[in-house]
């Protein structure tokens, strides 16, 4: 069988409301967040690729699998597809204890290798204490906890999420995403992760695809598409870059850690991450000043080199937006449309950027 | 005072039960389909097809009784088909009587089953389709499991239901000894020859029956919604 895992799919589909016509191929690994409005068709999307809405046209391949061919009229049922699903709310089984929920699945694995053990997915998800609880005596995070072990245990291809954090409260919420992150590395399969929470996606997606009205209005790496400024996105309140970073030294004297990216590197307030560990930082447009030399009499100890990429206006008729190309990375900076003119910034000038702040996932 | 049941009244009462067991074995096996597809399908003949199910709901059991007799005789529709195929005549049989409860019996079967199956909703069935589970698998393992208050109120109406019914009887199978004389006909018998103390054993027996299979039934749904 093929390792290629890459997710092809070309689909249409027509409701009362609202009319899909959506085409993208996913990388084979890692994160891809389905991101849009409400109503943009994110779950359709979802549940279209899973085989769980009925109507739909379209194809859609697995790596060298084909789930469903229009030419042919071949279309896989939902329970032959080698995919896994967790849904927005809570559905364990409400007649089974949690470890014959997690069982269920594994039980009916569509691939015989299971590479992913029993014992593993209780360990990752956290769930050991709770194997012999009935759902109903669970909070909404257990339960969650308890699908994804669920979904993991059927030895999927291919994970799909659809909106899983949505029912679970603000700390459950942010544990779970600590586990999610872990995901990637350890199943080697393509996840797709519905969303609506800008914050969820910069922590865990590597690649977006961008939902408007049903269709895809763009799909590339998280940072390009976040980024880009005539996409909505980089318009938002919560604006800002995703950077992939490594810890390079502690400075404990100062209470500091040194951190390197693809554009240089950046001090922080200590971090209790070993050294040469990955961590992904997040830093808002609105974080992110612009000055013509460096300045040698500012509070601000991140001075990064900069290119200004592009330039553009802001809903916020005060404002303007500047992406920033430092290194082989990219930020994007909110300044008022007043410094635009004083300073006179135009694509291609070489600035530095100031950042005023780091968020750290 | 002699046996407070006479042979007769015994025999009644093995009928009864052979009638209500029977029929509700029946009325699982047919009403479970049925009730599936009610509470799934979206044809639009589905309304009348509910509406025909709760007929026996209302109509009165002797119009029920006067229309199944008329089709079961040698000239009606049903008649005809069990002449040509040997099965000889319903009227006044231990069969006739089992299609009359079959149909008496039908929406105290199929209504509760229906509702618990549209109550669990699709996504416990879509849950198991991302599993693996293939739809026979996930009916057996997931549907079944999560309808069974439906499926045990079913049983108990269909059952307690059967063991009831009197004007169906009357107008279909008549009185005869250990074919159709059910206990109801029974009792009405004994108080046509004024025995009210024999009307009396098997009307309260019957009064006794009925309390407790519903308080059996309350006790069950009430545990299981406690689990």
């Amino acid at each position: 069988m093929s390792h290629d895992s890459a997710l092809h799919f070309d689909l249409a589909l027509d409701l009362p409301q609202l009319s899909i016509q959506a085409a993208a191929t996913l990388p084979p690994r890692g994160v891809t967040a389905l991101f849009g409005p409400s109503g943009a068709g994110k779950t359709t999307l979802l549940r279209m690729i899973a085989g769980l809405e009925s109507g739909g046209r379209g194809q859609i391949r697995l790596g060298d699998t084909t789930w469903q061919d229009t030419h042919t009229t071949r279309r896989l049922p939902t329970h032959r597809r080698e995919l896994a699903y967790v849904f927005q709310e809570a559905s364990l089984f409400t007649h089974l204890t949690v470890r014959d929920n997690l069982a269920f699945g594994l039980k009916r694995a569509r691939s015989t290798d299971h590479t992913i053990r029993f014992d593993d997915a209780v360990a990752w998800l956290g769930v050991g204490h709770l194997l012999d609880r009935r759902p109903e005596r669970l909070s909404g995070g257990e339960r969650q906890r308890v699908a994804i072990a669920r979904a993991l245990l059927a030895q999927p291809r291919l994970l799909l999420m659809d909106e899983p954090l949505s029912a679970v409260d603000a700390d459950g919420r942010d544990a779970i995403l600590d586990t999610l992150e872990q995901l990637p590395g350890r199943l080697g399969i393509p996840i797709i992760y519905v969303s609506h929470s800008i914050e969820e996606i910069a922590r865990l997606a590597d690649h977006l695809v961008l939902l408007s009205a049903g269709r895809v209005l763009a799909a590339g790496p998280t940072n390009e598409i976040l980024t880009r400024c005539d996409l909505p996105l980089a318009h938002g309140a919560h604006a800002g870059a995703v950077l992939q970073a490594r810890v390079v030294a502690h400075h404990p004297d100062e209470h500091l850690s040194r951190l390197a990216f693809d554009g240089g590197q950046l001090l922080l307030s200590t971090l209790d991450r070993s050294v040469d560990s990955a961590v992904r930082l997040r830093i808002a447009a609105r974080d992110v000043a612009i000055a013509l030399s460096e300045p040698a009499d500012s509070s601000v100890i991140n001075h990064l080199q900069a290119i200004i990429v592009d330039l553009a206006d802001d809903p916020n008729p005060a404002h303007c937006l500047v992406r920033l190309q430092v290194g082989e990375a990219v930020l994007l900076a909110r300044i008022t449309q007043h410094s635009r003119r004083r300073l006179a910034l135009k694509p291609g000038m070489a600035v530095w950027a100031l950042v005023k702040g780091v968020a750290v996932r | 005072m002699n046996a407070l049941l006479s042979p007769a009244d015994i025999d009644a009462i093995w009928l009864t039960l052979k009638l209500a067991f029977t029929v509700t074995i029946l009325l699982l096996l047919l009403g479970t389909p049925l009730a599936w597809w009610l509470a799934h399908s979206r044809a639009r003949w589905r309304g009348a097809i509910n509406a025909l199910v709760a007929l026996p709901l209302i109509l009165p059991p002797t119009v029920l009784g006067f229309y199944l007799l008329v089709a079961m005789g040698p000239n009606g529709p049903l008649g005809r088909l069990t002449a040509e195929v040997g099965l000889g005549a319903l009227p006044f049989t231990f069969a006739g009587l089992v299609i009359g409860s079959l149909i008496y019996s039908l929406p105290f079967v199929v209504q509760p089953i229906r509702d618990a199956f549209i109550a669990i909703g699709p996504r416990p069935l879509e849950v198991a389709a991302t599993l693996g589970a293939r739809p026979i698998d996930a009916f057996f393992s997931v549907v079944l499991p999560l309808a069974r208050p439906g499926f045990l109120t079913a049983t108990v109406l269909g059952f307690a239901h059967t063991v009831g019914e009197f004007g169906v009887v009357l107008m279909i199978g008549g009185n005869i000894p250990n074919e159709t004389r059910v206990v109801a006909i029974q009792i009405y018998d004994h108080v046509e020859a004024l025995e009210y103390t024999q009307a009396h054993w098997l009307a309260g027996g019957l009064l006794a029956f009925s309390f407790i299979v519903l308080l059996a039934l309350h006790t069950l749904n009430d545990r299981q919604a406690k689990r």
